[in-house]
């Protein structure tokens, strides 16, 4: 019923995505792609179950490409390209697809940004000649970037400073990555924000807004024969950019474990986590990628997890507990655990519980009915990801603009089911045994 | 999400752990060639059907009549906790072989109470349905109710309480109803209070699933890889022991006390949740699908509402402002909401006051009520998004009484509104003194009237 308008909204629904859904299913979506001559590469997903298709435009860049002071360019360039081009008057777009029964958004992450309009297969035409025309044509003055930046700044006021446990997860992560830009706020920091202007706004988009550096992502009631010369005329017609290489500063080993203590007169539930830098499937150890999602499955991804089992059903001492681990990330990944104690229970009881269980999984392992079970839910929810519309687009969105391939995608399920309890020990001890961490606690403030 | 984390709507707790940010949209999907089937069991269970062989999956919605709003004085929170609990165990399963069952066959299920009806929902892969299907009669018909589960549960909804009472938005949201429903059912917390909750025993919610979920209450709608003549099977097998029948109830209906107050709920924030409402438009009134394009064209669309247009783009007052009709089964009421900085909220309030008042005054233009038309027209298409979201319709169709044939014509009802009809509505809904506003936070240059 009720309809929130967001062009950008930081949920956990992805990552829980990444936990049950990790990247995708051994050809199951059966894609198509092919390169422009302008080097624009086009995955198309073909599903005739109904007359809709999903156009996405996905770039290969996002907040950890911003240069150090222009935290949250990226983000603010995305709401800034719903303005005008030379070809459209500002508004005219997003009136445009509504007029047309379609609807719209985009979205920014640290490593990509996308645009994506949903609408009947027969108004797949205008969509692409808008998109493309926004690719190379924005125009953006000073009266439109002063109140969009007052939007922004109040979307970070709702996300983030009105929220406790926000506030919170942005110190995290300028703690646990010491010099790689994922340290840095998606939506930027409200001081880097208000300084954002045209100029730097105009030299980001010129930089990185280029055929060469985008995905084109088509899910639904069109193929291939049909996308291609479309794809051609709209986005083919673009110059090609200067090419782009993704030079982000790296990370130092860790020396120390960080502890991050927040107490906050509006926390009513305190609660409890730990992180340890991870690899994803593209950076640091990635041979270990997929058995890392096993692992996150089997200490604490659902019902029958050992966190959840142990804190919350046997021991009862947390209402709720479990792990994350996600493997997309273009840079290092994080591997966490977490837990909501119960009134009266001492935070140092659930970190020390908490740290028991994964200390017996690095010294006795995981047995192979439980890696057997992980599996199976993870092929099962597999089907499920297939049924849902759009998620083979946001799948290969993400792998594609963040070094993965489609190959990768496709091939997820078979090295899923090919982790046994030896390769998962091997990777829970790479990334948890010895390593340093970071720990944080959210607590109520005491009533003075 | 996790049934581990929506249980008892652990929003806030699944948040703070997570590091990756991401962001969701809202997952659109189409019509199929939509054929919807009256499913007749022998033993008289009606379901309707869109059979989907897309995927070996069968997905089943359910509705019994009566929600949180009948929970008994002093039990506030009683459907929820029902709710929250009625997968805890059942039969000779306990909460966690139970909920073992459930995850090693990736069954989805799960309850949830909301203000005039008690919902279920029902996922599977069609080689666990036999199962499926067993664990939803069980838990229907023979809950346990354990102790152990509900002491766990009932931690975990005070905890969510108790973080409600810290959200702006829901601080302001439950202000709204209080004032508008003032000594009706419809103002007390759908998820109740300390207090409450402490008062509940497993009789009560015993009680609960004798007398409210029965067969002349319930309301199927189904979506997938599934055969008539098998889901009749399944729907005698798993409904057919339920009681009849319950005693009658009557909600009392109400004309919400909506009459262009302001009140402030104050909270340590610096940005304001504002919520705004005024008296609004049965879902049975002849006008209700011109409502509906106004609704769309003052708050409901997307990035073009009038709202967005004044709000955010050119004063960029507040990342999200919006408007909906919210029809209950005893009132019905406009509302809307927006989050801004306490120091800009009361050019927020004059903003919507104005764009409220020249709306209810002039109407649409034709031009906005040809768009209206085309994108409501045009998008009805792709909310038929997941094989969830289609049963959830098929589910709201048949609690409408709208009629199977509702899919095919409801964009006939939207293309017959006229300029004429919208300005007349538009004129009788729209109240501009009647539009109150709740507002929690420490807002600056406001009057609080109430």
């Amino acid at each position: 019923m009720l309809k929130l308008i967001q062009r950008q909204i930081f949920l956990p629904l992805l990552l829980c995505m990444t936990l049950f859904i990790p990247g995708a299913q051994a050809s199951i979506f059966n894609p198509e792609t092919f390169m422009l001559d302008n080097g624009m590469q086009v995955v198309v997903i073909t599903n005739h179950r109904a007359p809709v298709v999903r156009h996405m435009v996905w770039y290969k860049v996002g907040a950890a490409d911003e240069a150090p002071g222009e935290t949250g360019i990226a983000h603010l360039l995305e709401h800034l390209m719903f303005k005008g081009t030379k070809n459209m008057a500002p508004g005219a777009f997003s009136a445009a697809v509504a007029r047309n029964g379609g609807q719209e958004n985009a979205f920014t992450s640290h490593d990509y940004t996308a645009y994506f309009q949903t609408i009947a297969r027969d108004r797949l035409d205008m969509v692409m000649r808008m998109e493309a025309d926004r690719m190379t044509n924005l125009l953006i003055t000073e009266e439109q970037v002063l109140p969009e930046r007052d939007v922004v700044l109040e979307e970070r006021r709702s996300r983030v400073d009105n929220i406790p446990s926000s506030q919170l997860r942005e110190q995290i992560s300028a703690a646990l990555f010491l010099n790689y830009p994922y340290r840095r706020p998606i939506i930027g920091w409200e001081h880097e924000i208000r300084a954002l202007d045209v100029d730097r706004i105009l030299a980001f988009y010129k930089r990185y807004y280029a055929p060469n550096n985008a995905i084109l992502i088509v899910e639904g009631d069109v193929d291939v024969a049909e996308l291609k010369p479309l794809a051609e005329k709209y986005y083919g017609a673009i110059p090609r950019g200067p090419d782009i290489k993704r030079d982000r500063t790296t990370e130092p080993p860790a020396r120390a474990d960080i502890r991050l203590t927040m107490e906050h007169e509006r926390v009513t539930q305190p609660s409890w986590s730990r992180r340890y830098i991870a690899p994803s499937y593209n950076h640091g150890l990635t041979e270990h990628a997929h058995a890392l999602q096993v692992v996150a499955e089997i200490i604490g991804g659902g019902p029958s997890s050992r966190l959840h089992k142990k804190l919350v059903l046997e021991d009862a001492i947390a209402l709720s507990a479990g792990a994350f681990y996600g493997a997309d990330e273009l840079g290092p990944s994080t591997f966490g655990v977490y837990a909501a104690p119960k009134p009266g229970v001492e935070m140092a009881q659930i970190e020390e519980m908490v740290a028991a269980e994964i200390t017996k999984v690095l010294t006795d392992g995981v047995s192979a009915e439980e890696v057997r079970g992980a599996i199976e839910r993870m092929r099962n929810n597999a089907v499920f990801a297939k049924d849902d519309f759009g998620t083979a687009a946001q799948v290969f969105g993400v792998a594609l603009t963040s070094g993965g391939t489609v190959e990768r995608v496709e091939g997820w399920l078979d090295k899923i089911a090919a982790v046994t309890p030896e390769t998962a020990l091997q990777a829970a001890k790479a990334v948890l045994e010895g390593k340093h961490h970071v720990t944080a606690e959210l607590l109520a403030k005491p009533q003075s | 999400m996790k049934t581990m984390t929506t249980k008892t709507a652990f929003r806030h707790l699944s948040i703070f752990v997570l590091a990756i940010v991401m962001f969701s949209f809202a997952t659109i999907q189409s019509a199929y060639a939509v054929k919807v089937e009256r499913v007749v069991s022998d033993g008289g269970i009606v379901a309707w059907l869109i059979r989907d062989h897309s995927n070996p999956i069968t997905t089943l919605k359910l509705s019994f009549r009566g929600g949180a709003a009948l929970d008994p004085e002093g039990k506030e929170g009683l459907a929820h906790f029902v709710a929250s609990t009625l997968d805890e165990g059942s039969g000779d399963m306990d909460s966690n072989a139970f909920q073992k069952a459930l995850d090693d066959r990736s069954i989805t299920l799960r309850f949830n109470a909301g203000r005039d009806t008690f919902r279920g929902t029902l996922r599977t892969l069609n080689q666990h349905r036999d199962d499926a299907f067993e664990y939803l009669r069980s838990a229907l018909t023979e809950p346990r109710f354990d102790e152990v589960p509900l002491t766990r549960i009932r931690a975990q909804i005070l905890s969510s309480i108790k973080q409600d009472e810290e959200d702006p938005r829901h601080r302001a949201s439950q202000g709204m109803f209080e004032t508008a429903f003032q000594n009706h059912p419809y103002s007390r917390p759908k998820n109740g209070t300390a207090d409450s909750l402490k008062s509940i025993t497993p009789d009560h919610m015993r009680q609960f699933v004798t007398e409210r979920l029965v067969r002349e209450n319930l309301i199927i709608g189904v979506v997938g890889d599934i055969e008539p003549e098998t889901l009749k099977i399944y729907l005698d097998e798993t409904f057919a022991s339920l009681p009849k029948s319950s005693s009658a109830w009557a909600l009392k209906k109400i004309t919400p006390q909506l009459t262009g107050t302001v009140k402030v709920i104050d909270l340590n924030v610096g940005q304001s949740a504002i919520q705004f409402g005024q008296p609004g438009i049965a879902r049975s009134d002849p006008d209700f699908y011109t409502a509906y394009v106004l609704n769309y064209i003052l708050g409901g669309g997307g990035f073009v509402s009038r709202l967005y247009e004044e709000v955010r783009e050119k004063r960029g007052l507040a990342y999200s402002v919006y408007t909906y009709l919210m029809p209950l089964d005893a009132s019905a009421a406009v509302m809307g909401g927006a989050g801004t900085a306490n120091e800009r909220v009361a050019e927020t309030l004059e903003t919507v006051r104005d764009v409220w008042k020249k709306f209810s005054e002039e109407g649409p233009t034709q031009e906005e009520l040809n768009d209206a038309k085309t994108y409501l027209t045009g998008a009805y298409p792709l909310r038929f998004t997941s094989s969830s979201a289609i049963a959830e319709m098929l589910v709201g169709i048949q609690e409408e009484g709208l009629g199977i044939d509702y899919i095919d014509n409801r964009n006939g009802f939207i293309d017959a509104v006229t300029l004429a009809d919208a300005k007349r509505v538009a004129a009788s809904l729209f109240q501009p003194n009647n539009l109150s506003f709740v507002i929690a936070g420490r807002p600056q240059g406001v009057v609080a009237t109430d």
